[in-house]
Order: C-alpha cells, then structure tokens, then sequence
C-alpha cells in the first residue's frame, strides 16, 4: 500500500533552530519504519541544509527557512528553502572544501555530506533570489525484506 | 551549553557536546584556542564519548584546533566514537589528519 504523508514548518534562521530541524524531520519520518543509519544520514542532511541556509542565505536572523518533508510509498523527500542571498554558481559552491566562509572555518563539506547521506540533491538558486535544495532517500527497506 | 575540559601535563581533552553542530561549535572554538594558547597545549584530544550527532560543522571545529595546535607541533586525536561518528569521519577524510583508535 503507497502511503503519503506531508509536513510543512517554518522557523527563524537562527542557529538554535539546527536541532530542532534535524529532529522535526527524524520524528515525522519515524512510523515509515527507518533503520537506524538512515535516520541518521537523514538528520545529517537537513543539518547540512537547514545551517547553510542559516549562514550563507542571510545577514539577518529574524528571516525564515522553510522546511517540508513529503513521504511517498518508502521515498522521503525533503526541501529546505530560503528566500536570501542566493548563489551565483551552484556547481563551485557544492564542490568538496569550497566554502565562501573560511574565515568562520565552515569546511566545506556540506552539499558533499548532503550528496553522501542521500539519494538525490537538487539545487535550484539565483543571486538575490534564494535557494531551495531537494534531498530525495529511499528508507525502511532492509536486506532480506 | 557548557562545555567540558581536562588538562593535565600539557594534554588538553575535549569532552564534545552531545549534538556538534553550527550552533554549538562557535562557543567550542573560542574556549578551546583559549585554552591552547595559555596553557601551552602540546597534545589534544578531542573524546566523543557522549557524542551522538556531528555534521560538517565538527569537521571545520577539528580542522581548525588542528592549525592552531600548529600542524608541525602538537599532536591531535580523537577517541571514543560511534559508528556513526567513525561514517562523518571517514566520508570527510578527518581520520587521515587526526589521530584515532579505529
């Protein structure tokens, strides 16, 4: 049976609201019946996701991330959205150790981690526009099942 | 959040917060260069024991306590991770720039 569920939350960038994206997610997932390993390759992503957009998309907290998950069937996809700054190149910005923030020792790493814990990674971004990736898993599906 | 030290004949050890995200490293950073500096650190170690999330913002909070233990000089470990933990460190490459039990 295809079951299909949705959620949709908005919060302040603030870097508070990390943990409590990361467990939003992992808890509206839970009944999908995940391992272990995907919940937490999961709540790594949206980690990834929710803290560039906190850093990189705004100079002011008080803006808003917007977070939906939407599961169909045993695939979980995830949009994380800002309406911020934006990037100019999508392809330079997700290469491993490429971060325009050094100076806060950001490593680099966050669209690798995003791309190494799920399925899929979609960028869609313009400078002054904002920027919205879409993380795509499969869960529940275990070997033997 | 508070964070937690021991230092002991020039060993600094780290006890990492529970979630190692954005938000808790900044804090971590500071304290911990602090700590370095006066106290002429030649060894750190960083213990995950009571560590169940890290992202890559752990990754920039190692890196960077590496360089200022100077690359050349002091030396740096990690201990007492997860298997989750031991899966961010070999994805990012960090078990090739500090030492770890694994």
């Amino acid at each position: 049976m295809q079951s299909k569920n949705e959620m949709k939350i908005e919060f302040d960038a603030r870097s508070v609201n990390e943990g409590f994206a990361r467990l939003a997610v992992a808890a509206f997932i839970a009944g999908q019946n995940p391992t272990l390993d995907e919940i937490s390759d999961i709540k790594t992503a949206v980690s990834e996701a929710v803290t560039n957009a906190i850093i990189h998309g705004y100079d002011n907290p008080g803006e808003k991330v917007a977070l939906s998950c939407r599961i169909e069937g045993n695939e979980v996809e995830i949009i994380v959205e800002d309406t911020g700054r934006g990037i100019a190149d999508v392809k330079k910005a997700m290469e491993p150790f490429f971060t325009t923030k050094p100076e806060l020792e950001r490593s680099g790493m966050g669209f690798a981690f995003m791309e190494a814990f799920m399925d899929t990674v979609e960028v869609d971004s313009a400078p002054g526009r904002g920027t919205r990736v879409i993380m795509r898993k499969k869960i529940g599906i275990r070997e033997g099942s | 959040m508070e964070h937690h030290y021991e230092l002991k004949e020039g060993c600094l050890t780290i006890l990492m917060p529970r979630e190692l995200d954005h938000h808790q490293a900044s804090q971590l950073k500071a304290e911990a260069d602090l700590l370095i500096e006066a106290y002429h650190v030649r060894k750190l170690i960083f213990d995950f024991s009571g560590t169940e999330f890290m992202d890559s913002s752990g990754i920039g909070v190692i890196i960077g306590r590496c360089k200022s233990m100077g690359f050349a000089g002091g030396e740096v470990s990690a201990r007492n991770l997860n298997e989750r933990l031991k899966k961010i460190f070999i994805v990012s490459g960090l078990q090739k720039i500090v030492k770890t039990d694994f």
